[in-house]
């Protein structure tokens, strides 16, 4: 079987003026929502203390937030998730529920009450400084994983492509993160570490369109530069969405069965495919022409055989 | 042309042999049972298993397998019933001495063990437990260490009768001693640097006095401050083996943090209790003349006020005549008399001098027991940044009058509940801690959201596999099923290195792996297009696949290259269930490049090597 039964020749590069103008919008779109409504912080950086509970019977959160409230844990917010029978309760922190005791004072209020405290499936507590120094933790790991690939990059390939990656790279961060400001997705930890993973994916698809790229500007000289980044974009195109398309398959697996730990997980990950899909076909290599990449800059010596600097191949 | 020479089967055959064996201890689960764990000065040795044995049999209690195991008693059970008997009937006899822990044992076979073959080391959110992130207060480290100082220098200079005029401490710890001369100051300062190196001492003249202030070194600050955590980890590893946890993990983490994990731990505000305590006691003098003036307020020097737990003021001289450090055993028990709750102190030869000597000259006279507490406070600033700062509590226990001189033991009355006399007690017998903690991060899973996370994982896993192996199949055929073969095969190294490290599986980690079985089958996919991209080019079927292999290999070297970067920064940032997650997603980018580039050509080549071809079912 195949999906593309001829190599197809579209204009990739030609288009990049609409895909900027798409970019852009997206951007401003996202840049707009993470400064006037933020993220969705969950407890990991924002602090503070959740429990989960499970009751043997369906159980009525209106009766559980009374409790909360004549306990004097007021700013306790209390919803089901899942089921009926699942009781999810968050408290934010204030000066009054700074420490680890509000879970334990959550479960005493309860177990004295007539709805009693059913079974404590999970408790978190993150300290007033600890979820800022998460986050800043988190921020810092992006940038150093950006830096990282720059360097990598600019060694194995040259410094146009370098930029071009992390353009993209930064460009799939900053739209995937806004599409979780946009929509108030929850962002937790490991939605930040999906947000990595996304960068490792998305960098994947980027390499693999520039090693062709570097591989036709040998085999096929005197040909301008967008033309050689459209033969290798669309001969590369199978290949891109056929990938996507088996990650794609297990994320959305993880998302429907993986609970609702990795929901948020797997949900980062499926917007980050599509965009750094997207990405790398309309925003690296437009990039790096846009630089005024060359052959000449990738042809130092003349290597007969791709792959002859890399160790022997079985 | 493609053929494979012998040496690539037996490769082949190996890694495959390597994946089962190590993988296949996941296959056995574990069984339930106890295990006795020696405690600090109670070691268990075979009177122990054989004392175990008896009290087991008597209770009737069904064992599959006792054995003393190191330094632990194993015992293996049939149900989780049994469990629960076991340990209950086995904390009866042994009381406070050996901790009794339910614990899973291993059932992998003995050959495999032998092999270093285990079942992966699962983190809590797989297993359940509890995670606790303290913070140690350093500061309060290094003003408790001041105060020590001051103390024993004032000690130093007393007993070795160098007269002063003045001591006192500054807010930065120096301690400031002034002497009427010259000779007198020096004297002083030759003793301090004989017994104190680690203070800095300098020198000033004013209003005739002779100045001589003594601060600590910059070495001694962060040496001080290593001692603080290092006592800490120690107390609450004692504590912890007073609980009864198997497998606990106390870890530091930075400078001044320490992980606690507790495997199986059901309650977390137990474990809470106890760990994250500073509890401590300090025995005072109680100051007789002056409690009239107390209720008016006005406290005279060398003595402070203090409150019972009812609010009542008393008046207690300052000096603290021991503490908890100079406890060496404690257990709780009952008043023989009034029946109401106690705890029995034993006091180490410098707390029984003291205590015998201040009893002696104090009969009729009050003694009082203050319980110290530090607790930590957080207030938000007005640009709403948290600030902590701990605090003590201190209450007086009791203040029984002195009816006769006392020595090494001693009893403790006037406890709310035995639960307390029990907490108070094992407390004092772990240790206390040198600095304030406080827990910054809390994270408990119950067992049985842990087997849900197992469950779902595996299903994801599962399914995502299963998409993957169809969609392959349908769209390459052959070489499709090779990929397929070539990605189970990855997935059972994946597992087998993971046993084999030991690396802690967690649920973020579970998502690594099915996010590996999507992107582990890009290099097949890279290669099989590279295929079909010759044949389209007109290549003959045999140097379509050796140039598709060819071209594609340094593609899928640098791109999984740079997905091991960003993994490797994951590792570096994450905390422990996000390093999982980098775990397997490392270990993943590695074996899949075993998997989908070796392993896969051998079969291509064992299919369709060495032939004439046709047409090839790409």
């Amino acid at each position: 079987m195949e999906l593309l039964a001829k190599t197809t020749q579209i204009d990739f590069i030609g288009k990049r003026k609409i895909a900027l103008v798409f970019s852009i919008i997206l951007l401003i779109a996202s840049i707009y929502s993470l400064t006037t409504n933020s993220l969705n912080f969950g407890i990991d950086f924002s602090g503070g203390t959740k429990v989960e509970l499970f009751y043997p019977e369906e159980v009525s959160v209106i009766g559980i937030r009374e409790v909360m409230a004549s306990g004097g844990v007021s700013d306790a917010v209390v919803q089901h998730f899942g089921t009926k029978q699942d009781v999810l309760i968050r408290v934010p922190l204030t000066e009054q529920t700074s420490d680890d005791k509000v879970s334990t004072r959550i479960v005493d209020l309860l177990a004295a009450s007539e709805i009693g405290s059913g079974e404590v499936r999970s408790v978190e507590f993150v300290g007033p400084t600890f979820g800022r120094e998460l986050f800043e933790k988190g921020i810092l790991a992006l940038i150093y994983a950006l830096i990282g690939v720059m360097i990598y990059v600019a060694f194995r390939f040259e410094w146009k492509f370098s930029l071009g990656s992390v353009a993209a790279l930064i460009h799939d961060v900053l739209i995937t993160v806004g599409v979780f400001s946009i929509l108030q997705f929850e962002f937790t930890l490991p939605v930040l570490a999906a947000l990595l993973a996304v960068i490792g994916y998305s960098l994947n698809d980027t390499i693999v369109v520039f090693d062709r790229i570097r591989e036709n500007f040998r085999k096929v000289r005197d040909t301008a530069t967008d033309d050689v980044m459209n033969i290798s974009i669309n001969q590369t195109l199978p290949r891109t969405i056929l990938t996507s398309l088996t990650t794609l398959l297990v994320l959305i697996a993880l998302y429907f069965f993986g609970g609702e730990a990795l929901g948020g997980f797997a949900l980062t990950l499926i917007i980050g495919v599509l965009i750094g899909t997207y990405s790398s076909i309309f925003v690296a290599s437009p990039t790096v022409l846009a630089l005024g990449a060359k052959a000449e800059d990738l042809i130092v010596e003349v290597v007969d055989k791709e792959g002859a600097d890399l160790p022997d191949i079985p | 042309m493609n053929k494979n020479p012998a040496w690539k089967y037996l490769a082949v055959v190996l890694i495959v042999a390597f994946g089962l064996i190590y993988a296949s201890p996941n296959l056995y689960q574990a069984e339930p049972g106890v295990q006795i764990i020696g405690a600090r000065n109670a070691v268990v040795d075979t009177t122990i298993l054989e004392r175990a044995k008896s009290v087991l049999s008597s209770a009737d209690v069904p064992i599959k397998d006792i054995r003393l195991n190191g330094e632990k008693i194993q015992v293996r059970l049939a149900s989780e019933d049994d469990q629960i008997l076991a340990q209950n009937v086995l904390k009866a006899d042994l009381k406070d001495l050996y901790p009794v822990a339910l614990a899973d044992m291993p059932t992998t076979p003995g050959w495999m063990q032998s092999l270093g073959g285990a079942p992966m080391y699962l983190g809590l959110d797989l297993r359940g437990g509890v995670h606790f992130l303290m913070q140690v207060d350093m500061d309060a480290a290094e003003r408790k260490a001041n105060a020590d100082y001051y103390e024993d220098l004032r000690k130093k200079l007393r007993e070795e009768g160098v007269r002063l005029s003045g001591i006192t401490q500054r807010d930065n710890g120096a301690i400031v001693v002034r002497f009427k001369t010259e000779e007198l100051r020096e004297q002083a300062r030759g003793l301090f640097a004989r017994d104190y190196p680690e203070l800095v001492a300098t020198t000033s003249e004013n209003n005739n006095s002779f100045v001589l202030s003594m601060q600590l070194s910059e070495a001694g600050v962060s040496e001080t401050r290593k001692a603080a955590l290092k006592k800490n980890m120690l107390a609450i590893r004692n504590r912890i083996d007073q609980l009864g946890v198997s497998e606990p993990v106390i870890q530091q983490q930075g400078t001044d943090r320490i992980v606690v994990q507790l495997p199986g731990v059901k309650d977390p505000s137990l474990a809470k209790d106890i760990l994250g305590k500073t509890a401590t006691l300090q025995v005072h003098l109680v100051d007789e003349d002056n409690q009239a003036s107390a209720a008016r307020g006005r406290v005279p020097t060398g003595s402070k006020r203090f409150f019972f737990r009812d609010s009542r003021p008393i008046i207690l001289k300052s000096r603290v005549l021991y503490s908890g450090d100079n406890i060496v055993d404690a257990s709780a028990g009952f008043d023989s008399q009034n029946g109401g709750p106690v705890v029995n102190i034993t006091l180490d030869a410098k707390g029984s001098a003291v205590n015998s000597d201040v009893t002696g000259e104090n009969i009729n006279k009050r003694m009082a027991v203050v319980y110290v507490e530090t607790v930590a406070d957080t207030r938000f600033d007005e640009n709403g940044d948290p600030i902590i700062k701990t605090r003590e509590i201190k209450e007086v226990i009791t203040a029984p009058v002195i009816r006769q001189q006392l020595g090494k033991r001693f009893q403790i009355s006037g406890l709310d509940s035995s639960k307390e006399a029990n907490d108070i007690a094992l407390l004092l017998r772990a240790g206390s801690l040198a600095a304030p903690v406080y827990i910054i991060e809390e994270r408990t899973v119950g067992p049985s959201l842990g087997a849900e996370n197992i469950s779902k994982g595996f299903k994801s896993v599962l399914y995502g596999f299963l998409a993957v192996l169809v969609f392959m199949i349908v769209y390459y055929r052959v070489f499709g099923a090779v990929a397929s073969f070539a990605l189970m095969l990855n997935l059972v190294l994946i597992v087998g290195v993971l046993s084999l490290l030991q690396a802690t599986l967690t649920l973020p980690g579970v998502a690594g792996l099915v996010l590996t079985v999507g992107m582990a089958v890009d290099a097949n996919v890279l290669i099989f297009e590279r295929v079909r991209e010759e044949v389209k080019n007109g290549a003959p079927p045999q140097s379509a696949i050796h140039q598709g292999y060819g071209n594609a290999f340094s593609t899928i070297f640098d791109a999984n290259l740079t997905t091991l970067i960003a993994a490797f920064v994951l590792f570096n940032f994450g905390t422990g269930p996000i390093q999982g997650f980098a775990i397997t997603l490392c270990i993943g980018i590695l074996t899949s490049m075993l998997t989908a580039i070796f392993v896969s050509r051998i079969l291509v080549n064992l299919f369709y090597g060495n032939r004439r071809l046709e047409k090839l079912a790409i």
